[in-house]
């Protein structure tokens, strides 16, 4: 193959395929089969990072960057001028396996402007997925872009072979999806993840009864948003989340900061700052529904329709119910001991097992790594001293803030600026 | 008198368990383990040395395996870590695991188990490093070569991870520090020394012993690299912490910054 030639595509379509934010690769199971190439089981490996901190762990690229729509939020959009290209399949193969063997990456995360139509750019997303695994014996991770509108079959075909399959739903409320890209529709979103969810479904039924069903999508599906490109509330962007996570089954949400792509009336200008502050407390909200044991209309409601930026979601939380605390660490059960601000889910497993052995004061709490300066405020432990004034919520969250330097604070700082 | 010794033996985890083995079998009273390339005869103890027997090594190995799974395995991650004095923290904590006491790996709250997990965990993630950032290169033999120089002593915790994924390739992971490699004849993985000529890190100079067009994948990779950057979300400092800079010199996406 000519390298100059491939590495000006890999330029142009791996530069369009960057917003997406996914980069798991972990969740599948997937072993080496027949001496052959790669497995994915267990956690997958970041082989790198981006110098914007984000993991690199697979080949994401485009197929192509051609496509039909004009879809306002993408770069790859019809309307704008910007160089196009298309890999042949069995350049994004030979490229794969290449990266795959130097232990560059997990696998291919392989995605598709839209071309002619849904079904035949499906097809070949699903035709490199293919020869990855039946001609290479490849059991390196694979994940694919469900393309909008695209057939059942295609979408049943494309799970035997990927591990993961994903349709970015892009815009949290339907009524910006009509605003930002007119001409889709919200079904045609829906449509394959219905199909990729039952399928899955279906393989986990059959599998009970016969071992040797053939593998479906194992690292199930996920979806992704972007965050402030139109005038949703944090509250949009949960509810609509919870919403695919519970009827869809998504393994995972993205929240994706909408970075500027081009000047629209519609949306953020060019050089806008990204929202990240934003973006990471979405990501808090999200981890906190799914492990924490939160329900969303606890952290947002009619009352709450946006997250606090100056403090996380759980201490949020906390400040805002005060009749729950403190809360006593050596006899707490484990879904409040959760609740406790500063306190991870790691370190709640770990007091519960030290626990066993004696009571725990200041000291052993300090050790197991738990962060006093949030906690203190409340929880009480083995040890006469304790917070005991009665602080009000306001003065515990000017108190921790004082002592605290989050990895937002500068940026935090800006933004406040921009809203005084 | 007290009548403490000085314990010496090979370096190797073998030899460290059979050290263990001797001190409860001959009830010594043991005044520190340490390794013969660095043994300092103390003024008041004698020292014994310690002759490495896999079989005493197994006794105790399954031994605190029987107490604990966990606990075996913070120890041989912690032992890996070479950090000083690891040897009389070590057994410590196996007395303690075969004394009356309580002494639980999950008991964090207790010292010796505390510092022990911390070892193990940064091994751990030395571990885990190392099976992100070898970086595979071509020799012109059919080797994937990659040349690696890890905080800790990973090379036995790796060898599986390798093995499994890439199994039908001849591969060579080489410890630069510890001057020993693994290598995998499609067949089996087996330890190897061997003179390094060269050091196959990021340079301008292109080594002869790789095939030409691995430093076109590695060209490739590097664009690949640059363009999934975007730049208005720019954060050094987390790249940093990341990936730290003392491991890019063998990272070909790092090849400019070299
Ligand atoms: S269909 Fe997809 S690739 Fe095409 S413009 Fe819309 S979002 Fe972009």
């Amino acid at each position: 193959m000519s390298f100059e030639r491939i590495k000006e595509k890999l330029n142009i379509l791996a530069d369009a395929a960057k917003y997406d934010v996914s980069c798991a690769s972990s969740g599948s199971n997937r072993t080496n089969k027949n001496k052959g190439l790669g497995n994915s089981t267990g956690m997958g490996i970041c082989h790198s990072y981006t110098e914007d901190g984000r993991c690199v762990s697979l080949l994401k690229i485009l197929m192509t960057n051609y496509c039909i729509y004009d879809c306002a939020y993408c770069v790859t959009r019809k309307s704008n001028d910007i160089k196009r290209a298309a890999f042949k399949i069995q350049e994004v193969v030979d490229l794969t396996i290449n990266f795959y063997r130097r232990n560059y990456i997990e696998g291919l995360f392989l995605s598709s402007g839209i071309f002619k139509n849904a079904d035949y750019t499906m097809e070949r997303l699903v035709a490199v997925a293919k020869k990855l695994r039946e001609e290479e014996n490849f059991n390196g991770y694979i994940h694919l872009k469900s393309i909008p509108g695209a057939s059942d079959e295609l979408m049943r075909e494309a799970g035997l072979y990927a591990d993961r399959l994903s349709v970015n739903i892009e815009v949290p409320t339907v009524s910006g999806l009509k605003l930002l890209a007119p001409d889709k529709n919200y079904e045609d979103f829906t449509k394959p993840m219905l199909k990729v969810k039952n399928e899955i479904i279906q393989y986990k039924a059959e599998k009970k009864i016969i071992k040797s069903t053939p593998k479906y999508a194992p690292a199930g599906q996920s979806t992704q948003m972007i965050i402030g490109a139109t005038g949703e509330s944090d509250k949009d962007i949960m509810y609509s989340a919870t919403h695919y996570y519970k009827n869809y089954h998504m393994k995972r949400v993205y929240y994706s900061g909408y970075v500027p792509v081009a000047e629209d009336k519609r949306l953020p200008a060019i050089g806008s700052q990204v929202p990240l502050l934003r973006e990471n407390r979405l990501y808090q909200t999200d981890w906190l529904l799914r492990f924490y044991g939160f329900h969303v209309k606890e952290i947002l409601n009619a009352d709450f329709p946006n997250l606090d930026m100056d403090v996380d979601p759980k201490l949020g939380w906390a400040l805002r119910n005060m009749h729950h605390f403190p809360v006593d660490v050596n006899r707490a059960d484990r879904a409040m001991l959760a609740r406790i601000p500063g306190i991870g889910m790691q370190s709640v497993h770990k007091i519960i097992n030290a626990r066993k052995f004696r009571k725990l004061n200041w000291e052993h709490l300090k050790n197991i790594g738990i962060a006093l300066n949030r906690a203190k405020y409340f929880m009480v432990c083995d040890s006469s001293k304790w917070e005991n004034r009665d602080l009000e919520p306001d003065r515990i969250k000017g108190l921790i803030l004082q002592n605290s330097s989050g990895k937002f604070r500068k940026e935090y700082s800006n933004q406040l600026q921009l809203f005084s | 008198m007290i009548n403490s010794k000085i314990l010496v033996y090979d370096g190797s985890f073998n030899g460290f368990l059979t050290a263990v083995f001797t001190a409860f079998d001959e009830k010594v009273s043991v005044s520190d383990i340490q390794r013969e390339d660095e043994y300092q005869s103390g003024l008041f103890s004698e020292s014994e040395t310690v002759i490495t027997d896999s079989e005493k090594a197994k006794r105790v190995w399954y031994g605190i395996d029987k107490k604990s799974h966990t606990a075996i395995k913070q120890i041989y991650f912690a032992f890996l870590s070479e950090s000083r004095g690891i040897e009389m923290l070590l057994y410590r904590y196996i007395r303690k695991l075969f004394s009356k006491q309580d002494a639980s790996p999950s008991d964090y709250s207790d010292g010796i188990v505390l510092k022990t997990s911390q070892l193990a965990k940064s091994v751990g993630r030395e571990k885990h490093r190392m099976e992100a950032f070898v970086r595979f290169q071509l020799t012109k033999d059919g080797i994937y070569f990659a040349n690696i120089e890890p905080d800790f002593n990973v090379l036995p915790l790796i060898s599986k991870h390798f093995r499994s994924r890439y199994a039908d390739q001849y591969w060579l992971i080489y410890d630069v520090k510890r001057k020993y490699g693994l290598y995998y004849d499609l067949k089996k993985v087996e330890i190897v020394t061997m003179d390094l000529k060269e050091l196959l890190t990021n340079s301008i100079h292109k080594s002869e012993t790789l095939t030409a067009a691995e430093y076109d994948f590695q060209d490739l990779w590097n664009n690949y690299f640059k363009s999934t950057n975007i730049k208005s979300r720019i954060n050094l400092k987390l790249h940093q912490q990341h990936v730290p800079k003392r491991y890019w010199k063998y990272l070909s996406e790092k090849r400019e910054v070299v």
